[in-house]
């Protein structure tokens, strides 16, 4: 308030280059690409409900494009194949075609491209830094296997979809586009958790959809790779940014491949937007170079 | 950094590592089992909720449903809701309401085509072969055709009229000079469509739509039918019976032609 009205009269301020509303929000190129693609996958399941435009039917579990296109999500069909029924086609081509894709760009390209809840606990965990909250607990990273596991043998003994009674993932965008009943008291439930109990818990450590996607996560094509590591200052902000900070340790202070091959990678370039001395940069997995300037 | 570490360190990491795995991997799994009782208790279907066309029976359905949503943008009608967390059915799984908005019976039956998984099951071709629950006239204390009207609107809205639903007539003892026309469901022809449910008059329905297992009896496997096992016989299984004589009973009631009660009043107008 006090800001506003103080501004027309505050000529000095004006003169000087104000700075952008992205760069306000440290926002860069991939982040706002990120919220693009999220945004607009979103937008294509919710302009037939909203406005009649029918141009993807269903949401993230199964959907079909265009009324040729059918996609399956790799977890939903593992779960029912757990409980000894056997899909139609049209539900294993979709999964297969799902499959290859991430297999192509990468599995935890899922969840920060296309995850609903990425802008969720992106979310929680900025505020969690502009509050400076450093405590909480999380579990070990491979939780999230163990609960993949265990809600497949949960389908396999009682015959039913168990994970997606409280998946916070497929509540959501099936929430927006169907109705949210008491969804968000769920996806809530993740602010929270990430925001005051464990810092990055639910995508990092707990959601068994990310640890299915990671499986996948393999063989991707691109890959962020720590190039110029050679000039990193140690200021740590790429850590302080990386929802998989892990990830980012071998590649920059390593001395072999500056490729970031770990599996637990989202691809999602934050590391690249801010590091003030562009170290890292989006490339290929059969990138080679080790200690290629580059020129900028 | 491990290796050059005393033998006895890198055996108490191990077991500390070991330790902490067990937890998570317990933790996880005893999670996922008190997941599973949530899910069978969560997956009641009370018993207004009906299932699209072609669902598989409910523990099947469940196990195939993939909770996408594809039959509900597959409705032409926009009968078909995807249930949220907080409604009593199964998350995410389709549902209708007969009293809000019932089946339409597409003959191309959408729904289940648009279905990828197979929980609604392409092999139904023919709606009318659908069974998504069973009408029953539950109230013939509120029916207004029990009462003696002629209101007949879940018999005429009914889309398999004169089949799914007929009205048989009775006699009305209550005037003792007009008939009951009653609704009577017939469970080889409903499809529980719920068109009647919606249609009733009253308040509250007094016919509705129930899952078949609620709303139809069973007889004994060794029960005969008498008059259709006569029809399959071509005649009585046990032969034509002799006709006994009644004896000391004439000119009681029934036994001729004596009228035993006054002719109905000739000059009676409704």
């Amino acid at each position: 308030m006090e800001k506003a009205s103080a501004a027309p009269g505050n000529t000095p301020d004006a003169v000087s280059p104000a700075p952008t509303f992205f760069a306000r929000l440290r926002w860069g190129k991939w982040l706002l690409l990120r919220r693009l693609s999220q945004a607009g996958i979103l937008g294509l399941f919710l302009l037939g409900p909203w406005f009649g435009i029918w141009i993807v039917t269903g949401n993230l579990s199964s959907s079909m494009t265009l009324g040729v296109l059918p996609l399956t999500d790799p977890l939903l069909i593992m779960q029912s194949l757990a409980t000894g029924f056997i899909p139609y086609q049209d539900a294993l081509i979709g999964v297969a075609i799902v499959i290859a894709f991430y297999l192509l760009v990468g599995g935890r390209v899922f969840c920060s491209w296309v995850c609903p809840v990425n802008p969720v606990t992106d979310a929680a965990a900025a505020l969690r830094r502009k509050l400076g909250i450093k405590g909480g607990r999380a579990p070990a990273a491979s939780t999230r296997y163990w609960l993949l596991g265990g809600l497949l043998i949960t389908a396999f003994l009682t015959g039913n979809l168990v994970w997606e009674f409280v998946n916070p993932v497929s509540m959501l965008h099936r929430g927006l586009i169907f109705g949210m009943g008491f969804g968000w008291l769920v996806v809530l439930g993740v602010f929270i958790y990430d925001l005051l109990v464990a810092s990055r818990g639910w995508c990092g450590h707990l959601c068994p959809m990310g640890a299915t996607y990671a499986l996948l996560n393999r063989t991707a094509l691109p890959r962020v790779s720590a190039e110029r590591r050679a000039a990193c200052d140690d200021c740590m902000d790429c850590f302080t940014v990386c929802p998989e900070p892990q990830v980012i340790r071998p590649a920059l202070k390593g001395t072999d491949s500056p490729l970031i091959k770990d599996p637990e990678c989202t691809n999602c370039g934050r590391c690249i937007e801010v590091c003030a001395l562009d170290v890292f940069r989006f490339t290929t997995r059969f990138s080679a170079s080790t200690h290629r300037r580059t020129t900028s | 950094m491990v290796a050059s570490m005393p033998v006895k360190d890198s055996r108490r990491q191990f077991l500390a590592t070991l330790s902490k795995l067990a937890g998570v991997a317990g933790g996880a799994c005893l999670f996922s089992l008190g997941l599973g009782l949530y899910a069978r208790q969560a997956s009641a279907l009370p018993a207004q909720a009906l299932r699209p066309p072609g669902a598989l029976a409910e523990d099947a359905f469940l196990a195939a449903c993939l909770r996408c949503g594809l039959c509900v943008h597959g409705c032409p009608y926009d009968m078909l809701k995807l249930a949220s967390p907080g409604t009593p059915v199964a998350t995410g799984t389709p549902y209708f309401i007969a009293r809000d908005k019932p089946c339409e019976m597409c003959e191309d039956i959408p729904c289940v085509v648009a279905c990828p998984s197979g929980a609604l099951d392409r092999s139904l071709k023919d709606i009318g072969k659908a069974r998504m629950g069973l009408a029953a006239l539950v109230d013939q204390e509120t029916c207004l055709n029990f009462l003696g009207l002629r209101c007949d609107v879940c018999y005429r809205v009914c889309p398999v009229i004169d089949k799914a639903i007929t009205l048989e007539k009775l006699h009305n003892p209550r005037s003792d000079r007009h008939a009951l026309l009653l609704p009577t469901v017939h469970s080889e022809h409903c499809t529980g469509c719920g068109k009647c449910e919606q249609a009733c008059v009253l308040p509250e329905a007094a016919i509705k739509i129930y899952p078949v297992k609620l709303a139809k009896g069973k007889l004994p496997d060794h029960y005969r039918k008498s008059w259709e096992e006569r029809a399959a016989h071509g005649g009585s299984l046990i032969g034509d019976q002799i006709q006994m004589p009644v004896r000391g009973m004439e000119g009681a009631a029934g036994s001729a032609a004596v009228p035993s009660q006054p002719a109905l009043d000739s000059t009676w107008k409704p």
